[in-house]
């Protein structure tokens, strides 16, 4: 952890908060000016960002831009030293998710996947999505030990949601297999149901097409906008411009731990600033190679100085 | 002596096919070290040579087999060495000399040669000996159920149990009891801590000692200088202990769990030194180094059922195996539900347990308080037998806790009592054999030789046992006691 309360340095980002209209309700998360630095290496710099319920909103960015740092801020990973997030900013007792423990987080409603899977290989997938699905029992070990009625019914409870999430990732004939015996993108959902299983009102994917084939990027697509009907807000850091420009409602895009842009897809596509500082000259739609997201230009260049 | 030909397949074996079909089998069912090294052996021995169809002596020479006899033989050495005998100051290589020159050490190797040539054919035979019982196991292992698990092994260890003491003298009976029945509940207790959360625990006989203390306070006016206003019969002072010990879990466990690894291992050790400490030398509250006398014997004077423990170690071995059984199947349950497998998370990814909502500080301290309790529960238990002194709480002692756990598989209860069984029955054996000061020899040599040929330990728990293979492979970090699960935050 960072030392708290250093001293900013730097101009605040360039920012464009735009309220957007377009989409309607409420108020899900609100990410006000977070900064985040590690001795010297200033990670977000200022960046704010809100999402509404139901919105799919794509995180977007260079590799190093701040995405997933941005990620851990959210889930309480890494505590920014300034900044604050905000948690249904309009209802009657805002929550400040900023100083909470990830776990508590998670409680609250905020779930993720990380990008480089992290499953618990050795359960079963049955199991990986139980343990998300229990975040809110509260039978103890007394309770456990002694198969008292509640705690058998909260069992049963929980088996029956993990069961309907792996059918609803399209998992159901792996329910009993181990978490590291399944294909690199049944992983991946994997993931995806454990996050859900926890209850989020909002999630909080890590490119979770990293890795997958055009045949599980077009399923995947599918599951986040499924899931997004659910009313459960989806932040998606993805590198695949096919796959954000069809499922995101908007944009966000960070460079060098600033907010660059901020729109539709459409509009962050047509962003000067933004075709400058990633999308360069090449075509990018379909790269998911580690290397492919970053096309060769002058934004490129710079990027890879500062890595 | 190596005998080739015994290693073919006597039953299943016709000459043509069937040894034929031996090789491949026996690649797929070997470790994986061993698979490349023993099929390109047999299969460059049968290419070069009229080997005879399939099976070769070739395979019984790859490196990895002539490592495993080289070990074998270099322990075989070592235990002429130790069993011969004692060398003095002045000659101090004499010893060694009149071991190595002796007939033991022909015996010893003897030995070692024999034991790997069980060990290879064993390996030739298992993949021969699985083919032909599956069909017969197959049904068996559906009829038993997934988790219901071989409920007639379970059934059959319980009778030996029960039976066992009864053929054996009564110093074996009192070790029993004192040796087996507590070291069994202390290493069920620290499994908890070791086996599910997988947090090394140094310092457990710490709980031990204070449920063995709070029980001279409580139940004795004579037994220490300090004791309590008034007598408490023994069976009340289980909860008090039980609660005490806990406690002690939680206010050692709250500041230190935030540690990872070695440095929890280090504070756990301090603890346990500390306790020990105070309790040798503080003669005006626990009578030191001296000990406390006089603890009352368990006595039950309940709803009609009057019954006094006494001298005889049988009812209190009885009275340790219906509790061993209970804690047994209690923390069956606790690790099939929600709280064992949050455990599990901990031990495999503790980033993401905690970001599936896992309260990982508290669910560790959950497991060290549930640990310390059993521990304290034990001590009760052992300071009801009218006499113990602060060397029972050493060092010592935790590290042989661990040493059970470890030996008998982490996370499996059947394991960690059959531990206790094999390591204090060795501890038995070796009583009237050997010098008290060698004995810890032989388990240093019976535990660096198990780490070498089955590091999963006697019984392996089926997740442990799972975490072992993956971790071999580069998944996951549970290859060890939960040391540094993983590396930065990502």
């Amino acid at each position: 952890m960072s030392r708290a309360g250093a001293h900013r340095s730097g101009v605040p980002g360039a920012r464009r908060p735009r309220a957007d209209e377009t989409v309607p309700g409420e108020l899900v998360v609100e990410a006000r000016d977070l900064a985040l630095r590690f001795g010297g290496v200033t990670s977000l710099d200022g960046v704010s960002l809100r999402q509404r319920r139901g919105e799919i909103l794509a995180v977007i960015g260079p590799n190093g831009a701040g995405k997933t740092s941005l990620f851990n801020c959210l889930t309480g990973a890494y505590r920014p030293q300034q900044g604050s997030v905000t948690f249904w900013p309009q209802a009657d007792r805002p929550t400040e998710l900023v100083g909470r423990r990830p776990h508590a987080i998670t409680r609250l409603g905020v779930a993720r996947t990380f990008q480089n899977i992290r499953l618990f290989p050795a359960l079963s997938a049955l199991e990986n999505v139980q343990i998300g699905t229990e975040v809110r029992q509260r039978y103890g070990p007394v309770g456990a030990i002694l198969g008292l009625p509640h705690a058998r019914r909260a069992e049963r409870d929980g088996v029956r949601q993990a069961l309907s999430l792996l059918d609803l990732v399209g998992l159901s004939h792996r329910t009993h297999e181990l978490a590291a015996s399944l294909p690199y993108g049944e992983q991946r959902r994997l993931e995806i149901a454990r996050a859900l299983g926890t209850g989020p009102s909002l999630l909080l994917l890590d490119e979770p097409a990293a890795g997958t084939n055009p045949a599980e990027k077009r399923d995947l697509a599918g599951l986040i906008t499924r899931i997004a009907g659910t009313g459960v807000s989806v932040l998606l850091i993805e590198h695949d411009m096919r796959l954000v420009m069809s499922v995101a409602t908007s944009v966000v895009v960070l460079n060098f731990g600033r907010v660059i842009a901020h729109g539709t897809p459409g509009e962050v596509q047509r962003d000067p600033a933004v075709i400058e500082a990633y999308l360069g000259v090449a075509d990018d739609t379909g790269g998911d190679a580690d290397g492919a997201d970053v096309p060769a230009g002058p934004g490129a260049a710079t990027r890879k100085d500062v890595r | 002596m190596s005998a080739p030909p015994a290693g073919q397949p006597g039953p299943g074996g016709q000459p043509g096919p069937g040894g034929a079909a031996t090789v491949p089998l026996r690649t797929s069912g070997n470790p994986p070290g061993s698979v490349d090294a023993s099929g390109s052996a047999g299969s460059s021995g049968s290419a070069g040579g009229p080997a005879r169809p399939g099976w070769h002596p070739a395979v019984l020479f790859t490196p990895a087999r002539l490592r495993q006899l080289g070990v074998l033989l270099l322990v075989g050495v070592l235990a002429a060495i130790v069993t011969g005998p004692t060398g003095n100051s002045d000659k101090p290589l004499q010893a060694a000399k009149d071991s190595i020159a002796d007939v033991r050490i022909v015996l010893y190797l003897g030995l070692a040669v024999a034991l790997w040539v069980v060990l290879v054919l064993g390996a030739e035979l298992r993949g021969a000996l699985e083919r032909v019982s599956a069909p017969v196991r197959a049904p068996i292992g559906a009829a038993y159920g997934r988790r219901g698990g071989p409920i007639v092994l379970n059934l059959v260890l319980l009778a030996i149990a029960i039976v066992a003491p009864l053929v054996v003298s009564t110093a074996a009976q009192q070790s029993m009891v004192n040796d087996i029945g507590i070291y069994a509940l202390l290493a069920l207790g620290l499994n908890v801590v070791v086996g599910y959360a997988g947090l090394l625990d140094l310092g457990y006989i710490a709980f031990f000692a204070i449920g063995a203390y709070t029980t001279a306070y409580f139940t004795s006016q004579t037994a220490m200088p300090w004791h309590a206003p008034f007598v408490l019969n023994p069976f009340f002072v289980f909860p008090i202990a039980l609660v005490l010990a806990a406690l002690a879990g939680v206010i050692l466990g709250a500041p230190t769990l935030r540690l990872r690894g070695d440095y929890l291992a280090i504070v756990t050790l301090g603890f346990g030194e500390i306790i020990h400490l105070v309790a040798n030398n503080a003669d005006n509250i626990t009578n030191g180094a001296r000990g406390a006398f006089g603890v009352p014997h368990l006595s039950i004077d309940l709803l009609g059922i009057d019954y006094k423990w006494g001298i005889d170690p049988l009812p209190y071995y009885y009275l340790l195996v219906v509790i061993v059984v209970g804690v047994m199947i209690a923390f069956g349950r606790l690790e099939r539900s929600r709280i064992g497998r949050s455990w599990a998370a901990i031990r495999e990814d503790e980033i993401a347990a905690e970001a599936t909502g896992v309260a990982t500080l508290r669910m560790k301290l959950l497991a060290f308080a549930i640990g310390a309790s059993v521990s304290g529960f034990a001590g009760v238990l052992f300071a009801s037998k009218q006499f113990f002194n602060p060397q029972s709480f050493s060092l010592q002692a935790s590290f042989f806790v661990v040493a059970v756990v470890i030996f008998g598989g982490m996370g499996s209860r059947l394991g960690v009592v059959v531990g206790a069984v094999v390591l204090q029955g060795l501890a038995f054996y070796l009583r009237d054999k050997v010098p008290p000061a060698d004995r810890y020899i032989y388990f240093g040599a019976v535990i660096v030789i198990m780490m070498i040929f089955r590091p999963q330990g006697l019984v392996p728990s089926r997740r442990r046992r799972r975490e072992i293979q993956l971790a071999e492979e580069g998944i996951g970090a549970a290859d060890s006691l939960g040391v540094a699960p993983t590396g930065g935050q990502q």
